[in-house]
C-alpha cells in the first residue's frame, strides 16, 4: 500500500526547497535506522517471492527430486491453457463480487446502527464485531455443521420453503455449496466491513446533515446526497480491502467442501498443487499468477473508483 | 514447557533412546502396542496424524522431505508406500526381516509371514519396504431383518444390481463411501477389479504406466455407481458420504446394506444394541454376476524413516510392533484386523468376533485387490476423484474421459 502513496509524498517533497544540510543528515540517519527492518522485510517477503518465481520455471516435485527439470514458461502455458484454472478463477470472482456486494449493504446497515445507537452502545457494538473475532476455521466448521444434512439446523428450520426439505444436501451440488460457502464468508467478514464504514460515517459532518434537513431533504436524500458522497473514500477502501481478501478465500472452502462440486478458489487450487501434489513448479506458477491477479485487481479498483488512500487516512 | 518437549525429543530422562512413532488415529491399539514394545534400551512414544489418509501422507511427506529426524517410525497407508520408498524416505529393511515377511520362518517375536496382498502393497522395486501391521478389507454388511423382508438370499454371492434393486423396492438405503476423497476411489477400484479390470497396468513405469480404466470393466463400474446414484436406494448424503456417515445410514431406520471396513462390526454395540444384533455379513458384492468380487484392501504398514537418528532401534521396534501377538492386541482393541494368519490366531479375537466372520475377513483379504502400487497413486487417485465425482454425474463416458485426464495429469499437461 505504501507504493500507492509514494507519488503524493514525493511530489510534496519536491515542492519543498531548498534542502538544508541538517535535513539531509536527518534523512541519512533515518535511512540507517530503518535499514535493519527493510533488510528483514526483504528476507521474509522478497526472498520467498523471488524463490517462487524461480521455482515456477521448473518441473519439480518434492517426492521425485531427481526429476527436476528447467522448463522455461511451460508451467504458465499449462495453467493458462487449462479449463480448470479459468473455472476456478470464475468461482473466485463470483465469490468475491457476491460477498463484497452483500457485505457492503449489510455492513452499512450495521455501521449505521453502531453509529446512531444510544442505548447499550458498547454491548451492541461488541456483539456486531464478535463474528470477526472468531477464527475463520472455527466459523467455517460451525457453518459446515449448520448446513450439514446429517446434523445441521438449516434443513429443519427452513423446511417450510418449497426447495428445502430434510433431505436437502447443500454440499451435493455446485450452487447450494457455493451459497453455503458465501453465507459463511459474509457472516464472518461483514463486521470488518462495518467497522471501516463506521470510521467513514464518523467523518460525515453533523452540520451538513442538519443543513440538509433544514433544506427539507428526506432521509433517503440525505443518505444518497450527503452521507454516501462524503464517505466515498471510506467505502472504496473497505471495498478494496475486502475484495482483495475475498479473492484469496481458502479456509471456508477447505473446511466446508474440500473443493468438491467445483467450489475451488484460486488459493485452493494453488494449495492443492503445492501442498497436496507436492508440485512445487506448477504450484509456484499458480502462486505467481494469483499474486499478479490480486495486483491487477488492486490496480483496477484504485483506478476505476479513483481511491485515494491518503485521503482515506486523513492525510489528504 | 518448550524446553521439556525439546529434551524429551532427544532422549528420556532415564537414559533410554526415545523413538517417536507417527500413528494414524485409532482407539488406542497402537499406543498399547508402543508400550508393549518399549524396552530397557528404548521407549516408543506416539504422535497422532490427521484422520484423513491423504492428510497423513501430506504431513509425513513434508516432514520427511525436510529430513525431519523427529520421526523414527510411521504408520503408512498402503497406497502411499511406493511413493515414500521411491522418494528415498524409508530406511531399507534388513534382508532376514524381508524374508520373514514374504516367506515366514522368522522368530516368533518378529514379523510373521504376511498375507499375499499385504506383501504386494508393502513391496516397491522388488523389496519389502514397510512392515505389514494390519490388513483391512471391506465386506458386505446387511441388516438381517431387511434381507428377510426383501427376500434376498444372502448365503449365495450377491451382485451390486441385486442389492440396489432389493433396497430400492423395500425403502432401504445403501451405505457406500462416495465423498470426493480417497475412500471413493477405494470403491471405484474394487468395482473395476471385480469386473476383471484395473485402473492402470505396468505401474513400475511411473508416469508412463498404461491407463486401463477405459475398458468394459471401467464401464461396468460406472454403471453400478450411476445406477445407485439414480436409485431411491441412494442415501441423500451420497455425494458427501464417508465411512462414518455410511455407518450412520446403516444404523438408521432405512439401513439395509453397507460396504465398510472390518471395524464397523462392533460400532453399534454401545449405541444401538438392536442394530448390533441385526448385523449380517457376507463377501463384498460382485460387479458382474458370476465373477468373484475383489474387495477393497486397506491397512497400515510400519515404515522406518531414513532420517531417524536411531534406525537400528527403530527396526527392532518395528519388528516387535508387527509380531503376531501385537497384531492381535491391536486388532482386538481397534477392529483393524491382522496382516497375517498368525495374527488372527490371537486368542482374544475369537472371543470378540464369531469364527465365521474371522474366516470371512481372511478370505476377503486374500481375494482383495490392492490399489496399484505406484509412486504416482496420489495423482491418479485425485484425477479419478475429479472425473468421477459427484456419483450422479458418472455415466458411460466417464471411464474414457478419466483415462485421458489421468494420462495428461501424469505427464504434467493438465492441472489437477
Amino acid at each position: 500500500m505504501t507504493t500507492l502513496t509514494t507519488p503524493a509524498a514525493s511530489s510534496a517533497a519536491s515542492k519543498r526547497s531548498p534542502v538544508s544540510d541538517r535535513s539531509i543528515a536527518e534523512n541519512r540517519l533515518g535511512q540507517r535506522l530503518i535499514a535493519p527492518a527493510v533488510i528483514l522485510m526483504l528476507i521474509v517477503t522478497a526472498w520467498p517471492m523471488v524463490r517462487a518465481l524461480y521455482l515456477s520455471l521448473f518441473r519439480y516435485r518434492l517426492t521425485t527430486p531427481d526429476d527436476r527439470q528447467f522448463v522455461w514458461f511451460r508451467n504458465y502455458l499449462t495453467v493458462l491453457g487449462d479449463g480448470l484454472f479459468w473455472r476456478v478463477t470464475l468461482n473466485t470472482v463470483i465469490i468475491m463480487v457476491v460477498t463484497v456486494a452483500v457485505e457492503l449493504v449489510v455492513g452499512f446497515v450495521f455501521a449505521m446502527v453502531m453509529h446512531r445507537i444510544i442505548f447499550a452502545r458498547g454491548v451492541m457494538r461488541t456483539s456486531i464485531l464478535i463474528p470477526y473475532g472468531i477464527i475463520t476455521v472455527v466459523s467455517a466448521f460451525a457453518w459446515q455443521f449448520t448446513f450439514s444434512i446429517n446434523n445441521g439446523w438449516v434443513n429443519s428450520w427452513f423446511d417450510w420453503l418449497p426447495w428445502i426439505s430434510a433431505d436437502t444436501n447443500w454440499y451435493g451440488a455446485h450452487w447450494p455449496a457455493m451459497f453455503a460457502i458465501m453465507v459463511s464468508e459474509i457472516w464472518k467478514t461483514t463486521p470488518f466491513m462495518s467497522l471501516l464504514l463506521l470510521a467513514g460515517l464518523a467523518q460525515v459532518s453533523e452540520d451538513m446533515l442538519e443543513a440538509a434537513q433544514v433544506d427539507g431533504a428526506t432521509w433517503w436524500q440525505r443518505l444518497f446526497k450527503v452521507i454516501l458522497p462524503n464517505m466515498r473514500a471510506a467505502i472504496m477502501v473497505a471495498v478494496l480491502f475486502r475484495a482483495l481478501d475475498a479473492f484469496r478465500i481458502f479456509d471456508n472452502i477447505y473446511v466446508m467442501t474440500k473443493g468438491a462440486q467445483n467450489t475451488e478458489s484460486s488459493s485452493f487450487l494453488t494449495y492443492r498443487q503445492v501442498i497436496e501434489q507436492f508440485q512445487l513448479g506448477m504450484g509456484s506458477a499458480l502462486s505467481v499468477l494469483l499474486f499478479l491477479t490480486v495486483l491487477l485487481l488492486a490496480f483496477l479498483i484504485v483506478r476505476l473508483f479513483r481511491v485515494d488512500l491518503a485521503q482515506a487516512r486523513g492525510e489528504g | 514447557m518448550l524446553v521439556s518437549t525439546t529434551l524429551a525429543a532427544c532422549g528420556s530422562s532415564d537414559g533410554r533412546v526415545q523413538l517417536t512413532w507417527y500413528i494414524n488415529p485409532d482407539s488406542g491399539g497402537q499406543a498399547a502396542v508402543a508400550k508393549n514394545c518399549s524396552t530397557d534400551t528404548y521407549d516408543i512414544s506416539t504422535q497422532v496424524l490427521p484422520q484423513d489418509a491423504s492428510q497423513q501422507r501430506i504431513q509425513l511427506a513434508r516432514r520427511l522431505a525436510a529430513h525431519d529426524s523427529g520421526i523414527d517410525l510411521m504408520s503408512i497407508d498402503p497406497p502411499y508406500t511406493a511413493e515414500f520408498a521411491n522418494a528415498g524416505f524409508l530406511a531399507p529393511i534388513p534382508q532376514d526381516l524381508q524374508d520373514a515377511i514374504k516367506n515366514g520362518g522368522g522368530p516368533t517375536d518378529g514379523p510373521p509371514k504376511a498375507f499375499g496382498g499385504a506383501v504386494d502393497a508393502a513391496t516397491w522395486d522388488g523389496k519389502v519396504v514397510a512392515f505389514p501391521f494390519w490388513s483391512n478389507t471391506q465386506v458386505l454388511w446387511y441388516r438381517k431383518s431387511f434381507a428377510q423382508k426383501a427376500g434376498i438370499d444372502m448365503t449365495k454371492p450377491v451382485t451390486w444390481d441385486q442389492i440396489i434393486d432389493a433396497a430400492a423396492k423395500n425403502g432401504g438405503r445403501i451405505g457406500v463411501q462416495a465423498n470426493k476423497y480417497e475412500g471413493y476411489v477405494v470403491w471405484i477400484n474394487a468395482l473395476i477389479s471385480g469386473a476383471g479390470g484395473s485402473i492402470i497396468q505396468d505401474a513400475q513405469k511411473g508416469v508412463d504406466a498404461t491407463i486401463t480404466i477405459d475398458s468394459d470393466a471401467g464401464k461396468a463400474a460406472a454403471a453400478v455407481i450411476s445406477k445407485l446414484a439414480h436409485s431411491p436406494a441412494a442415501p441423500p448424503d451420497l455425494s458427501v458420504s464417508n465411512e462414518g456417515t455410511a455407518g450412520a445410514t446403516f444404523g438408521g431406520p432405512s439401513g439395509s446394506f453397507l460396504v465398510n471396513w472390518t471395524y464397523i462390526f462392533h460400532n453399534y454395540d454401545a449405541t444401538s444394541p438392536d442394530v448390533a444384533k441385526d448385523i449380517g455379513y457376507t463377501m463384498y458384492p460382485q460387479t458382474v454376476a458370476g465373477k468373484d468380487a475383489r474387495p477393497p484392501y486397506g491397512g497400515i504398514g510400519i515404515g522406518v524413516s531414513k532420517y531417524s537418528g536411531h534406525i537400528d532401534e527403530a527396526m527392532k521396534a518395528a519388528a516387535c510392533i508387527t509380531n503376531p501377538k501385537n497384531q492381535g492386541v491391536n486388532a482386538d482393541m481397534t477392529g483393524n484386523m491382522p496382516s497375517s494368519a498368525d495374527g488372527y490366531a490371537y486368542p482374544a479375537l475369537a472371543k470378540s468376533y464369531p469364527a465365521d466372520l474371522l474366516k470371512l475377513f481372511q478370505d476377503s483379504v486374500e481375494a482383495a485387490a490392492p490399489r496399484s502400487v505406484t509412486p504416482y497413486w496420489s495423482d491418479i487417485s485425485s484425477a479419478i476423484q475429479s472425473t468421477w465425482h459427484p456419483p450422479a454425474s458418472v455415466g458411460e463416458s466417464t471411464p474414457k474421459s478419466s483415462a485421458s485426464f489421468i494420462d495428461e495429469v501424469l505427464h504434467g499437461k493438465r492441472l489437477l
